[in-house]
């Protein structure tokens, strides 16, 4: 089973990028579920979100405190949440920032893999908003390989439309995975 | 055909509900509920469902325009949580002593005071004895699937009662998750139309509903409500064999039994914890402890002689309530256990858990504990005045 803990603010579609990301791990006949920590909408305050994949039924309802991979919509949330919590070794993590290389974070050791993604420019290019969702989700599936990127682009034509398939199409594009070794 | 999505909870239930065909909804909406009615709205308005929407005012109207509904014939469905159904309580209580067949999801949130809207099912517990039928789920597709069951069980002549099908706020309610949408085609074979013949107002044929009763005949109408209350758990039983047969699914009937049968010790759960107490006792089986796991499915009536059969004979059990008994100093649940195996199953050494009040997280980590605790007191005996309090530290 694959744990992932989102962050995000609300408003950024943190929410919605989980059930996406589920929706594509059932498409392929596996299983997954997702819930949002506040549960109700709090526009521009801290929002925790968490996913749980695997291929046979998953049990737990509970937080994830052990992720796999953390996905981060918006960078100023790094500055009051402890994002890098519990981390996994071997461990994903996803970052939506302007830098392009990870001497700027204090990543820690468990993590083996980064992808960085300017999203909100991405988002800001092609939706004209900064609504980092669907272009953060190209980040995740290429640097997790977890879901397919044809179930994950149905499911968001399906909800939001071409523009975010277009955004998601350009963060595959643009994100940088590095590999710590 | 038959279609899998990604639900959360409360989409699940508002689909349940759909495909019962109810003829009139009326709910009024409070957080973690609130998104049932968006959904049956917006299923009213793309044409999905032809059901009579009634835009009421607070809940109170809505149970108060179902009892309405019901009684001129109707199926009816309402949904509703913590002070929503607080302030239900009045018509609440007279749904089921008219003996109508309303089916309403309570999307079970903490009670007031301090101010709280996480889950838990305190609000709904509270109020277990005023007549209702009351079932308590620990997945979203058990949320669709008890939707049409309840009907079903609601609507059977020997039992005619109301029914809660209860879910855990936001754990499910905003939990989304594979789930089994059953062809229309399949409900309607398993769920016939409601034709009342018990009670129903018909200008042609008027009947006085409800009139002043003298305690001599208000003593037979509480025996029959408490008889049909009983008949209850053999038809629960039997919708549950119904539904499997003909959808291919069951969920356990009046309660879920998880690796029970060799164990000489037990814990017992209710709603969406449940998985993550599974995992705990999956991970104490590797390391040699003979431990099970009874999941309570139907608070009211409550299966006494069904709970006792399995607790009968364990070495000691524990029960992990995600509630309150004020005066008891425990959970409920675990006074409700212990009554049955009082009743039933002889005297075992039990342990009273609290935990997950408020939505507070019931990890994995918390039942590896309270499994602990249950062997201790198989070894040592029990103070059952003394209830293990799960926290989570800060």
């Amino acid at each position: 089973m694959k744990e992932i803990r989102l962050h995000g603010l609300g408003g950024l579609g943190t929410v919605k990028a989980g059930e996406i990301i589920v929706y594509a791990s059932v498409m392929e006949g596996n299983y997954g579920n997702s819930f949002p920590f506040f549960g109700f909408e709090r526009e521009g305050a801290p929002v925790v979100s968490y996913v749980r994949l695997g291929d046979e039924p998953i049990r737990p309802k509970n937080q994830v405190y052990k992720p796999n991979c953390v996905i981060v919509l918006e960078p100023a949330v790094m500055n009051a949440v402890d994002v890098y919590q519990g981390l996994k070794p071997d461990s994903v993590l996803v970052l939506n920032t302007t830098h392009t290389d990870i001497d700027k974070f204090d990543i820690p050791p468990t993590v083996k893999t980064v992808a960085l993604v300017d999203a909100t420019k991405i988002a800001m290019e092609t939706l004209g908003r900064p609504i980092t969702n669907t272009t953060i989700l190209a980040s995740f599936a290429k640097a997790t390989g977890w879901v397919d990127c044809k179930y994950l682009k149905d499911r968001i034509s399906q909800l939001f439309g071409e523009k975010n398939v277009d955004a998601f199409d350009k963060g595959y594009e643009l994100t940088k995975v590095i590999e710590i070794h | 055909m038959s279609r899998v999505d990604v639900l959360n909870g409360n989409q699940a239930a508002a689909i349940g509900a759909s495909l019962a065909r109810p003829g009139v909804i009326a709910a009024y909406p409070i957080t973690p509920q609130t998104p049932i009615v968006e959904y049956l709205t917006q299923f009213k308005v793309d044409g999905k469902i032809d059901s009579a929407m009634s835009e009421v005012e607070s809940e109170l109207s809505a149970m108060s325009v179902l009892t309405g509904a019901s009684l001129a014939g109707s199926r009816t469905f309402t949904a509703t949580s913590s002070q929503g159904l607080a302030l239900m309580y009045e018509p609440y209580f007279r749904a089921s002593t008219l003996r109508l067949p309303i089916v309403m999801a309570i999307v079970n949130r903490e009670m007031i005071s301090p101010q709280t809207l996480w889950g838990g099912p305190q609000d709904s517990l509270t109020i277990r004895d005023a007549g209702w039928i009351q079932i308590y789920v620990e997945d979203n597709q058990e949320i669709l699937d008890m939707m049409i069951q309840a009907y079903k069980i609601a609507e059977d002549k020997n039992v005619l009662l109301p029914i809660n099908i209860c879910y855990d706020g936001f754990y499910l309610s905003h939990m989304s998750e594979r789930v089994e949408i059953p062809a229309q085609e399949l409900v309607d074979k398993f769920l016939p139309e409601y034709e009342p013949e018990h009670i129903k107002l018909d200008p042609k044929k008027p009947m006085a509903v409800d009139p002043l009763t003298s305690g001599y005949l208000l003593m037979e109408y509480r025996y029959r409500h408490l008889a049909a209350q009983q008949e209850a758990l053999k038809v629960i039983e039997e919708v549950d064999k119904e539904y499997a047969d003909l959808i291919g699914r069951s969920h356990g009937g009046l309660v879920e039994e998880y690796r029970c049968e060799d164990a000489d010790c037990v814990v017992v759960t209710m709603g969406s914890m449940s998985g993550a107490a599974k995992e705990a006792v999956d991970i104490k089986r590797e390391e040699g402890y003979k431990i099970g796991l009874l999941r309570l499915r139907v608070v009211r009536p409550f299966p006494s002689k069904r709970i006792s059969e399995v607790l009968k004979g364990k070495n000691c059990f524990g029960v992990v309530d995600r509630n309150v008994s004020f005066g008891w100093n425990t959970g409920i649940l675990y006074q409700e256990v212990n009554s049955a195996m009082y009743r039933h199953g002889g005297d075992v050494p039990s342990v009273p858990f609290i935990g997950g009040l408020g939505g507070e997280d019931v990890k994995i980590e918390h039942f590896l504990h309270a499994i602990e605790k249950i062997y201790e007191g198989a070894a040592d005996g029990v103070d059952c005045e003394q209830t293990i309090w799960l926290t989570n530290e800060r």
